[in-house]
């Protein structure tokens, strides 16, 4: 239950390393532009929603029309974005965060689920 | 035998079974992370759907089905919003908080922060958006009863508030997140397959054809433009403010969900951040189908009901969903098959009800708890029995409370409420989630003033709309005191609540560069993270 004291220094020592500063560039320089250009995406449809309603509401295959297409489109694109951000996390991120985790915890007290 | 007494079954095999579950959970729920976060013990699958049981409220089973029943395409304008919300949980918050977090939504903003200002603004903004959501389903579950079992009378709903209500509280306090977990996990089983069933016939009865479906739905609601966005929200006959009010709905669905606490608090039942986006990932997936299966029971009560029978059952069409199960059955098995479908649908939508509201009732009595009795009234002096006590009589008091309210606010239009959470949540919560999490100069000032300033500016905001008075469809239609021009508050309070949350940070000198680097460290890498128990 309780949460081992670290040193604050031993914090200071880590954020201030090469590995966890590159880690922190990673994780940020993936999420902030996609989360980003997730919701300017959303933002996009919801604007045409409201102002660009003839565009919107254009019959593409029988009754299918442009809106109910977009709208789907964001469903496809909310689930290639999470499936892509678990992928990234994966192969950039895990590896060099146990890796740190592990340093800093130190030997088998370390090695948690 | 009729519908009713058939769903009345259905749905007390679901309390029973529901019941025997959060009994044996409380034999293993002896320690605070048991009591608050189910001992860190659940899989990513199981969060996940019980991530789904939490988030598919009646509002947006019921709610959403209906709007498209009788709007149209505008309906789908809901379950967008509260799909994209996910990833801003997924990318932004889920692990770090996870990682950095223990009990409550507190515990990652106290981090680096003066804890008792801090822990009182969370506490009151957690309690404050908690019992909005509650009333809203409360008050929901008393109309639907007399609605799906024919019973009427304003005695009669109030007592299915009073019983929605007790079987909450025996959840929450004897079977705490375990108990309230399992609930939501077998919700969302029941939910999914009777929603997935009723689209699987109707898409059957056309011939697997959703042009066909489209066509027929947009046919029988004789409205032009029915397939598409602009009959309910934004209308060309609101002008400009009805589109922006739109855009500030829009916001509000998907930044509020990364802000709900009854959904951040998901996240600690799992026992490391990777089993935190494995739920997440689950939880967007369930989430996602169920809103396509949505648009199919929208369009197909529209199509098989047809909008002037589901407006003679509820002006708002919440009873779409449950009529088109009656007709779909009846259509394909008869009188006998539809009688049988309404009863499960409607089962369906009780067990929604109360999976929601009990993990409600567990956000707010686990932050009075943990936040305000624990930290802020003794100041960490407790033990962490006292503060399980705690939790549970608070969960009771909570409860009592709303199921006061919810009798008191019976027949009023609350259905505002739930939107006016997310609005919130977004404005208050979520920047100094966002703030805690990613900038280093952030500080107990900062943090106390993105709080206030979100939650108190899309408060005022809301008691000064047209929802509150000036309006027909108005909480006090009588009374005309409305300023604000849009019904949504999201699009001026959010902002304004991450303004606030930097004008208060930059105006304060403190900052602890040893805390900053610590809960960075900790959030990004995992170290020192609160471990699942052992048993």
């Amino acid at each position: 239950m309780t949460t081992r004291e670290h040193d604050s220094s031993v914090y200071e020592q880590v954020q201030g390393s090469e590995e966890f500063q590159e880690l922190k560039r990673r994780f940020r320089a993936w999420t902030f532009p996609m989360t980003a250009a997730f919701l300017a995406w959303y933002l996009l449809y919801v604007v045409m929603s409201g102002w660009a309603r003839d565009f919107m509401g254009a019959k593409v295959i029988g009754n299918i029309n442009v809106a109910l297409i977009f709208g789907v489109l964001q469903f496809v694109s909310t689930f290639a974005i999470a499936w892509a951000y678990s992928r990234h996390m994966e192969k950039k991120i895990d590896p060099l965060a146990d890796k740190l985790r592990h340093e800093v915890e130190g030997g088998a007290e370390g090695t948690t689920k | 035998m009729s519908s009713g007494t058939l769903s009345t079954i259905l749905f007390l095999l679901f309390v029973a079974v529901t019941l025997g579950i959060t009994f044996w959970a409380s034999r293993n729920t002896k320690t605070a992370a048991d009591y608050y976060a189910g001992g860190r013990s659940f899989t990513g699958a199981q969060n996940g759907l019980a991530i789904g049981g939490d988030y598919m409220s009646a509002a947006s089973f019921l709610g959403i089905a209906g709007i498209i029943a009788l709007s149209g395409y505008d309906g789908f304008l809901y379950s967008i919003g509260f799909l994209v919300a996910w990833l801003v949980a997924l990318l932004l918050v889920a692990e770090l908080m996870r990682n950095s977090g223990k009990f409550t939504m507190a515990d990652v903003l106290a981090f680096r922060m003066s804890p008792r200002p801090v822990r009182t603004a969370a506490g009151v903004s957690t309690i404050t958006v908690s019992i909005f959501y509650l009333l809203a389903q409360m008050v929901g579950a008393g109309a639907l009863v007399g609605l799906l079992l024919g019973i009427t009378g304003e005695a009669a709903k109030a007592w299915t508030i009073v019983a929605v209500g007790i079987l909450m509280i025996i959840y929450v306090v004897v079977g705490g997140m375990k108990g309230t977990t399992w609930v939501q996990i077998v919700k969302a089983v029941l939910l999914m397959s009777g929603a997935t069933l009723v689209t699987l016939l109707v898409l059957g009865k056309f011939g697997f054809n959703l042009s066909a479906l489209l066509g027929e739905a947009a046919a029988q609601s004789g409205k032009p433009g029915f397939l598409e966005p602009g009959l309910k929200y934004g209308t060309e006959a609101q002008g400009l403010a009805g589109k922006i009010d739109l855009i500030s709905l829009g916001l509000a669905l998907v930044l509020g969900t990364a802000g709900l606490p009854h959904i951040l608090i998901r996240f600690y039942t799992v026992p490391t951040a990777k089993d935190a986006r494995k739920s997440v990932l689950w939880g967007i997936g369930i989430i996602g189908v169920f809103y396509l299966l949505t648009l199919v029971l929208g369009f197909g009560a529209a199509a098989l009901v047809g909008g002037k029978a589901i407006v003679a059952q509820d002006k708002a069409g919440n009873t779409a969903a449950p009529q088109l199960a009656e007709a779909i059955g009846t259509a394909i098995f008869g009188d006998l098959g539809g009688t049988i479908l309404l009863a499960i649908i409607a089962a369906v939508a009780f067990a929604t009800i109360l999976a929601v509201v009990a993990g409600l009732t567990l956000a707010s009595s686990s932050s009075f708890s943990h936040d305000l009795y624990a930290h802020v009234f003794k100041r960490g002096n407790v033990t962490e029995k006292e503060e399980v006590v705690v939790a549970r009589i608070s969960a009771l008091v909570i409860g009592a409370v709303s199921i006061g309210l919810g009798i008191l606010a019976q027949g009023q239009n609350v259905a505002f409420l739930v939107a006016l959470a997310f609005a919130v949540a977004a404005s208050g919560n979520l920047p100094a989630i966002l703030y805690s999490l990613f900038w280093k100069r952030f500080n107990t000032s900062g943090a106390v003033s993105a709080i206030y300033g979100g939650l108190g500016s899309a408060l005022i905001l809301v008691i000064f709309s047209p929802v509150v008075s000036g309006s027909a469809t108005a909480l006090f239609p009588g009374a005309d005191f409305a300023w604000f021009p849009l019904q949504n508050p999201g699009i001026v309070s959010i902002p304004l609540g991450f303004f606030a949350g930097w004008l208060g940070t930059v105006l304060s000198k403190e900052y602890n560069a040893s805390k900053y680097a610590e809960i960075e460290v900790r959030s990004m890498t995992g170290v020192g993270m609160e471990k699942a128990d052992g048993h």
